[in-house]
């Protein structure tokens, strides 16, 4: 038997749950732009497309400051407290 | 203040448990089989056990051992059996025969070491004046032998099972049947290269590299923000190659790069594929063994190496930063391997890296660059002044990311000695190389737009929206004069210089870091 040492983290699987899937988007959406060039236009497009096809669903825009480093605590907190939803444009 | 020896249990030869203490005054032995002092003392031990008013209990230090001393001295006496060496590790015995005389409460009141005739007679006329022992037949004076617990080998096993061990992470136990290397591939603890596996042993030697407590957290490393402890590193060190003496250098770039202005997080996920480029200077370089000469960017030296490895699999083992999961290279690049080199400051003319970043010259230092390409070479062979060479730097450096992609941040270049010995002559300082560098790449904005040809550069829409002295006013290829980082390595023969290309610079990408390497 040989015994190693772990090199990770150790952090045990958390088991998420998922949010149930009801089939119909209601409510907030939120669409997030991570800065990355161009990614706006797809997102100002997404919107159109929502605000066609589901005119009930409030659209609203966030943008990260730079698409090199992670959300800032407050954007995801923002995001979260006033969505139901979140559509995000990554790189690309 | 009396020194209160570790109570113990122990079997002897017939499997009778035998404590300490024994709630009477008792003599503790630790004896080996193969110590010819140890078989001298044997039949006084013997003599000792035979009085009988002192519990006398000799733990032997292999079973075996223990036999063969059963029978070669006819003992009747109780010869414990210590081979797993837990009690003479608890009693830190150095040197064998060792005899300890203890009071009813387990304290120590006297000690041997080795044989001294008189040391001895006077021990056995205060502790057992009753035994009855020959002493002019024993030789005046023989030293110990060396406890088993001081082999290397068996001295960090007994480290690492010993329960004030400094370490804390979890062990993972690898079945006989299990091929120990397939099973780390398999875990995913490597770089896709063979690893050394990490064991307790191995850890705690590697600790040794360093004066810090292994618990110490030294940073949080996205994207798990996982608390780098020194033992975490230096596991992961184990696993990339390193000797003990190479760890200080492996915690100061993990603090380096874990530090907001360097952003690790964007050097791994970015598509472009970016890496940290380390750079050591001071003379830890010169201790550990790093190669500043001939290949040193390429493969060969341990140090450079395991060094630059190391770091990288503590990004990847702790922070967690994998291929396909945050590491989201378009390309990818070797320097995800590693990438660490030293600075060659004695064959520099110009002050070296870690003193221009305000650090004192006997420091030791090691900076990190975000870089996303390189060494790419410039083969100049025929430039004989210092001003055609540095231009001709600049000429190579303008291929970072896109010819046409000017205003760029951070860049390293590495000149070769020979190349060093062309700009010398000339009395060239840094700042003259990075002038030249600015000047010889100033273009004119409408010089850098993409054309039908070729793209890349501003598009002509966005050029002719620019004022028109914008567009004519020549921009370098470098944002500023600041960006353009010099370093000098490599061997005495050979006119070709190398260029590390960077990544996104400035606030939103990241900026170099140094981190002063501490003992």
């Amino acid at each position: 038997m040989t015994t190693i040492l772990d090199p990770t983290d150790e952090r045990v699987p958390v088991a998420r749950t998922v949010t149930p899937r009801t089939g119909a988007v209601h409510g907030n959406v939120a669409l997030l732009d991570i800065s990355k060039p161009r990614g706006n236009i797809l997102l100002d497009r997404l919107e159109t497309q929502l605000a066609e096809r589901l005119p009930d669903v409030t659209v609203n825009r966030y943008a990260k400051p730079t698409f090199t480093k992670p959300a800032p605590d407050a954007l995801r907190r923002d995001i979260r407290d006033a969505n139901d939803f979140v559509i995000e444009a990554l790189a690309d | 203040m009396a020194n209160v020896l570790p109570p113990f249990s122990l079997a002897d030869m017939a499997g009778e448990d035998r404590a300490f203490p024994t709630g009477s005054p008792s003599l503790v032995c630790f004896v080996k089989e193969d110590c010819p002092t140890c078989n001298l003392v044997m039949p006084l031990l013997q003599a000792a056990h035979d009085v009988g008013d002192v519990p006398v209990l000799a733990a032997g230090q292999t079973a075996e051992g223990n036999r063969t001393l059963i029978d070669r001295h006819g003992l009747s006496m109780p010869l414990l059996d210590d081979s797993t060496l837990k009690v003479s590790f608890a009693y830190d015995v150095e040197t064998v025969p060792l005899v300890l005389a203890a009071n009813a409460d387990g304290e120590e009141v006297d000690r041997l070491v080795g044989f001294d005739r008189a040391e001895w007679r006077a021990f056995f006329e205060s502790h057992l004046p009753n035994a009855d022992v020959d002493w002019e037949s024993l030789p005046k004076w023989r030293p110990g032998c060396g406890s088993l617990t001081q082999d290397p080998v068996i001295a960090e096993r007994l480290r690492a099972e010993s329960e004030n061990n400094p370490l804390r992470a979890r062990k993972i136990e690898i079945a006989p049947a299990d091929d120990i290397h397939e099973f780390l591939f398999d875990q995913g603890f490597t770089d896709g290269l063979p690893v050394v596996p990490p064991t307790p042993e191995r850890v705690l030697r590697m600790l040794g590299g360093t004066a810090r407590d292994s618990q110490e957290v030294v940073a949080e490393i996205p994207p798990n923000y996982a608390p780098a402890t020194v033992e975490k590193i230096a596991i992961n060190a184990v696993l990339a190659g390193c000797k003990a003496e190479y760890l200080p250098v492996v915690v100061a770039t993990i603090e380096a790069i874990c530090n907001k202005t360097f952003n690790i997080h964007g050097v791994n996920a970015t598509t472009m594929g970016a890496s940290p480029v380390m750079i050591v200077n001071g003379p830890i370089r010169e201790r550990i063994g790093m190669n500043m000469g001939l290949g040193v960017l390429g493969q060969g030296s341990r140090a450079n190496a395991a060094i630059g490895r190391a770091v990288r699999l503590a990004v990847r083992n702790i922070g967690g930063a994998k291929p396909g999961g945050t590491e989201r290279s378009t390309l990818g690049n070797p320097m995800k391997f590693t990438m660490c080199f030293p600075e060659w400051e004695e064959r520099s003319p110009w002050e070296p890296l870690h003193v221009e970043r305000g650090f004192a010259p006997e420091d030791s230092v090691v900076t990190v660059f975000a870089m996303t390409s390189g060494p790419a070479l410039c083969v100049d062979q025929s430039s004989r002044t210092a001003k055609q060479l540095a231009g001709s730097f600049g000429l190579s450096m303008e291929a970072a990311h896109h010819v046409r992609a000017h205003n760029a941040g951070d860049v390293l270049l590495v000149i070769s000695p020979e190349h060093v010995d062309t700009l010398q002559r000339d009395g060239f300082t840094k700042d003259d190389i990075r002038e030249q560098i600015q000047k010889v790449t100033a273009r004119p904005l409408a010089d850098l737009a993409s054309t039908e040809d070729a793209g890349g550069g501003l598009s002509p829409e966005r050029l002719a929206d620019l004022p028109e002295e914008r567009r004519n006013r020549p921009t370098p290829k470098f944002a500023s004069k600041g960006n353009i980082h010099i370093v000098v390595a490599g061997a005495e023969a050979g006119k070709f210089s190398g260029v590390f290309h960077g990544w996104a610079g400035g606030e939103i990408g990241s900026m170099p870091v140094s981190a002063k390497i501490e003992d």
